[in-house]
């Protein structure tokens, strides 16, 4: 076993462990805290692909901000001093069911097609060329994504401070 | 045994399949978000993967960050609903609204 | 002005009221004088149809302008091949006219609208709807392909969505509003599935470019039968939106909306794009399918004329005839007249506009009363709005030196030719009753309104004269309605450069075996007249020449007789009100349905055995007193049965469908738990099952 092999494993470890706390923890504040692991566990594998830059842009997005923002809601909409932090589940039995059938679906698929498997050649720094294609091939896309960042933002905003009426 | 796509794939079933989980099953409607972003980390999981053994290059990582983006701008509306649903009904516990069946 | 300099202005006329809707829409309630900036928007726009339809009439007389791009490019799809989507613009003579005639109605409407509208709530709201209106329907003329006809069809149908239910406060207008969508939804599918038709089989909407494959012999799935289907189901857009029957339901009720609308809307452009659809596939359509449009136009107008002479409404009378007037034109497509249909789609949209802004200038003046047994004696204090209301009547009703005489005769002329050269003589039959009955209700209409003496003393004290901003639009639509704009000749279209120079019947694609044999497909030797290339043979050529004065005679003839009948009927009750004027009033009051019934037949009618019921009475009268009750009593059973039809078969299949959703729902309202979680395990579900119908296993 190369290292390369046990490091993977040891994200992937990482990511769907915690992952399966984030969806079966009772206490709310530790499941947001179990998906900061996830989201470095799929940090650690987007490095193994050689996505370095996607990476850093995971941690930077994910963690300093959906997760802050995640972290947020969860104070803002539980009356700590009223201890209701907890959550509990429902229909499990059904979603489970359920989701095992699809897994083994996707599963089936993913392992019965064949993929075209050859590594594609990624220059060591992905940042670069990032750079370059965002801003020609990808760049109405860019301004548009940007645009509805804007629009994202000022209807957070209204929607949130909606209280007068 | 080498890792390779498939093992990618793999992780990738495995979150998504827990993201649905979570939105499926948890009560409170922060940690049906939680759900959500597991899933669109699975999808972006793929890009990426597609992205080192396909031929879809440098695309697929862009597609990711396109993805990230839109997990930031839909996080950040989601929870100003979540806000809003807090303030309305007092609690955001979504099995106990069920304003869709009137 | 060269090619592109016509393009892009047209493209401009296209956008322009779309910019007008947007401003409009977003600083209406910051600056409430914004409306001023949309009439400015559509009178520019008007000005440039002006310019490019004098450039393309005059530089491009025989030449289409195209313009076109790949909007989505599919690239190499398997199985399929190349597929890209384009969409572009063609104008061709067709589209300049079009073009000119909804911008300039358009325009008269808004500036009309500053008057009519005035002190409504949601003034500035109004104009951007007829903003968006106006685009939509700009962008159904310039369209050079199925898929943007289809778009803006849709748009055509929402804006006017919005527009008749304008006053959505009021019941009726709401149903209404939701009434002609709906129905319009029912015609839009047929148009859908046609469309897909044509697209499956030639990868393209383009309509240039799938004549050609036709015409190369190319039929789609390799069977006539299929382009016969493929044209009914297109025409079925068309039934809907031009309300023919058995689509016709809405545009009476569609009545509900502020009269400017009914005017834009009903009578000038959004009926008027069904009938401009029909002309654009018109060479795709085989023999059976024009003469099933044949058939569908003619019995659209008979059937709306008949109920036109029972209505009460002022606007409920115009909505008819309207419906009356667009199955002309439907007919006349069907029958091949194809340049005396776009004429009569031209002057229609004229004159019936000015009836329309005359009715709201009295409705207007009477303060919202509609009902024209209120009104009368309105001819001394609206004079304008009287003598204007009159020259569109003798131009609906075919009266010559108006344009309506010129695009009816022809019209007429072409369906006799049509039953001369086919043997289907029951459609010229159709069309001539109809030319009998329109000259009728319309003068009945007239009379009541604006002659006699005042019925309701108090509204008639409290009318006057509408505003410039209203009566300006009328007096300049009445005079378009006169001959001199089409023809020096008042007796001959053909002398004249409108239904001869610019609007040409095209060629035809449609293989011989499926076609009438008096269209041609190659521009033939005997038919290449001095104007270039006639898509008729001699054949039909001499038909047409041989109909040419029966026809005219004989709508003069029909049309006199209609308005003598009308006077005879309602004017002598002026020279006499005395005791049968009573009785008649009284029945007025009591029987909406008997209304109508010329005096002669109600005098007889109340003298009668009061013991006999309705039926015995009338069928008394029949053999009694001979033809002219005969015909009265026939069309009032016309009138009944198609009443009968239109409440309980046509509404009934509304009512039912509505029915039906209705039931199935109550019923799957018990899945519906409202917690969003159990819809998205179902929705797990649902994907397995499907994976497992549709997938590799």
């Amino acid at each position: 076993m190369e290292l390369y092999d046990i490091i993977f494993y040891l994200f992937a470890a990482i990511t769907i462990g915690s992952a399966i706390v984030v969806v079966n923890s009772k206490n709310i504040v530790h499941a947001a805290f179990s998906l900061l692991l996830t989201f470095f566990g799929v940090s650690g594998i987007y490095v193994l692909l050689g996505a370095d830059f996607i990476a850093v842009v995971q941690i930077m997005v994910y963690v300093g901000g959906i997760l802050i923002l995640l972290l947020f809601g969860v104070m803002l909409t539980n009356r700590i001093t009223n201890v209701d932090i907890r959550s509990g589940s429902i229909q499990v039995i059904p979603a489970i069911i359920g989701l095992a059938i699809f897994t083994a679906i996707l599963f089936w698929t993913m392992t019965s097609t064949n993929w075209k498997s050859e590594k594609f050649e990624l220059p060591t720094t992905t940042a670069f060329q990032i750079g370059d294609i965002l801003l020609s091939e990808y760049v109405l896309i860019f301004e548009l994504l940007g645009i509805l960042l804007l629009i994202a933002l000022i209807g957070a905003a209204s929607i949130a401070r909606r209280d007068k009426e | 045994m080498e890792v390779g796509l498939n093992h990618f794939l793999t992780v990738s079933v495995a979150l998504f399949a827990l993201g649905l989980y979570g939105v499926v099953t948890r009560k409170n409607a922060v940690m049906v978000l939680m759900g959500v972003e597991l899933i669109l980390n699975s999808a972006n999981i793929n890009f990426v993967a597609f992205s080192r053994f396909g031929n879809l290059g440098i695309n697929g990582q862009i597609y990711a960050l396109f993805v990230i983006i839109l997990a930031a701008a839909e996080a950040a509306i989601a929870l100003a609903i979540v806000l809003n649903i807090y303030k309305t009904f007092a609690n955001v516990n979504i099995d106990e609204i069920k304003n869709l069946k009137e | 002005m060269s090619e592109t300099a016509n393009i892009n202005i047209s493209i401009a006329i296209l956008l322009l009221p779309l910019l007008g809707f947007i401003i409009v829409l977003f600083f209406g309630k910051r600056f409430p004088k914004i409306y001023l900036a949309e009439v400015g928007i559509i009178s520019f726009a008007f000005i440039l149809s002006l310019v490019v339809g004098y450039s393309k009439l005059t530089s491009f007389l025989h030449q289409d302008l195209l313009f076109s791009f790949t909007w989505i490019n599919f690239g190499n799809v398997p199985k399929i091949g190349e597929l890209t989507v384009d969409l572009g613009i063609k104008i061709d003579n067709l589209t300049v006219i079009m073009l000119f005639v909804v911008n300039l109605i358009s325009m008269l409407v808004h500036i009309y609208s500053i008057a009519y509208m005035e002190g409504d709530k949601r003034y500035s709201r109004y104009f951007s709807y007829l903003g968006i209106f106006t685009f939509s329907m700009l962008g159904i003329v310039l369209t050079d392909n199925l898929l943007m006809m289809y778009i803006f069809w849709e748009l055509v149908g929402l804006s006017s969505y919005l527009l008749i239910g304008f006053w959505y406060e009021k019941q009726s207008a709401s149903d209404a509003g939701k009434k002609a969508f709906l129905t319009n939804r029912i015609g839009d599918i047929g148009m859908f599935i046609g469309i897909l038709i044509l697209f499956t089989n030639y990868k393209s909407f383009s309509f240039d470019f799938i004549y050609s494959q036709i015409a190369n012999g190319i039929l789609p799935y390799g069977s006539e039968v299929w382009l016969t289907a493929a044209g009914i189901l297109v025409f079925m857009g068309a039934v809907g939106k031009s309300a023919q029957f058995p689509l016709h339901v809405w545009l009476p009720d569609a009545m509900e909306g502020p009269t400017p609308v009914s005017a834009l809307i009903h009578a000038a452009t959004m009926v008027a794009a069904g009938v401009y659809l029909v002309a654009r596939i018109f060479v795709m359509l085989t023999a059976d399918a024009m003469l099933v449009i044949a058939i569908v136009g003619a019995v659209t107008s008979l059937f709306a004329a008949t109920i036109a002479l029972t209505q009460n409404d002022i606007k409920k009378v115009l909505a008819y005839s309207t419906v009356s007037q667009l199955g002309y034109m439907i007919m006349a497509l069907g029958v091949g007249a194809y340049t005396y249909a776009f004429f009569h789609l031209v002057t229609h949209a004229f004159f019936k506009a000015c009836l329309f802004l005359g009715s709201g200038s009295v409705i207007h003046s009477m303060h919202h009363e509609q009902d024209i047994r209120e009104m009368g004696g309105l001819k001394k204090k609206m004079p304008i709005t009287y003598y204007t209301f009159l020259i569109s009547t003798l131009a609906i009703s075919g009266i010559p030196l108006t344009s309506g005489f010129l695009s009816k005769d022809g019209l007429l002329a072409g369906t006799l030719a049509f039953g001369e050269l086919t043997g289907h003589w029951l459609i010229p039959i159709m069309g001539f009753l109809v030319a009998f009955l329109t000259a009728f209700y319309m003068f009945r209409l007239v009379i009541l309104t604006f002659h006699g003496e005042p019925r309701n003393q108090h509204k008639f004290d409290h009318a006057h004269e509408s505003p410039f901003v209203m009566v300006m639009p009328l007096v300049v639509l009445s005079v378009l309605s006169t001959f001199i704009w089409y023809t020096p000749n008042p007796i001959g279209a053909t002398d004249g450069w409108f239904a001869t120079e610019w609007v040409q019947t095209p060629q035809t694609v449609v293989p011989e075996t499926s076609r009438f044999d008096f269209m041609v497909r190659e521009p033939h030797e005997a038919s290449v007249g001095e104007h270039g290339l006639i898509a008729h043979s001699e054949k039909y050529e001499h038909a047409m020449h041989w109909a040419h004065y029966p026809a005219m005679i004989l709508s003069i003839l029909l049309g006199g007789l209609g308005i003598l009948l009308a006077f005879t009927m309602y004017q002598w009750k002026k020279i006499s009100p005395d005791n049968i004027a009573d009785k008649v009033k009284s029945l007025y009051k009591g029987s909406l349905n008997k209304w109508y019934v010329d005096e002669i037949y109600d005098a007889s009618f109340i003298s009668g055995t009061l013991g006999l019921g309705n039926i015995l009475s009338w069928f008394d009268k029949w053999i009694v007193d001979g033809i002219v009750n005969g015909s009265a009593t026939l069309t009032r059973v016309f009138s009944k049965i198609s009443g009968w039809f239109d409440t309980y078969i046509v509404d009934g299949f509304v009512n039912a469908t509505a029915f039906i959703s209705g039931f199935i729902g109550l019923n799957f309202k018990r899945m519906q738990t409202g917690k969003v979680q159990t819809y998205i395990v179902l929705v797990v579900f649902s994907i397995i099952v499907l994976f497992f119908i549709i997938g590799p296993f």
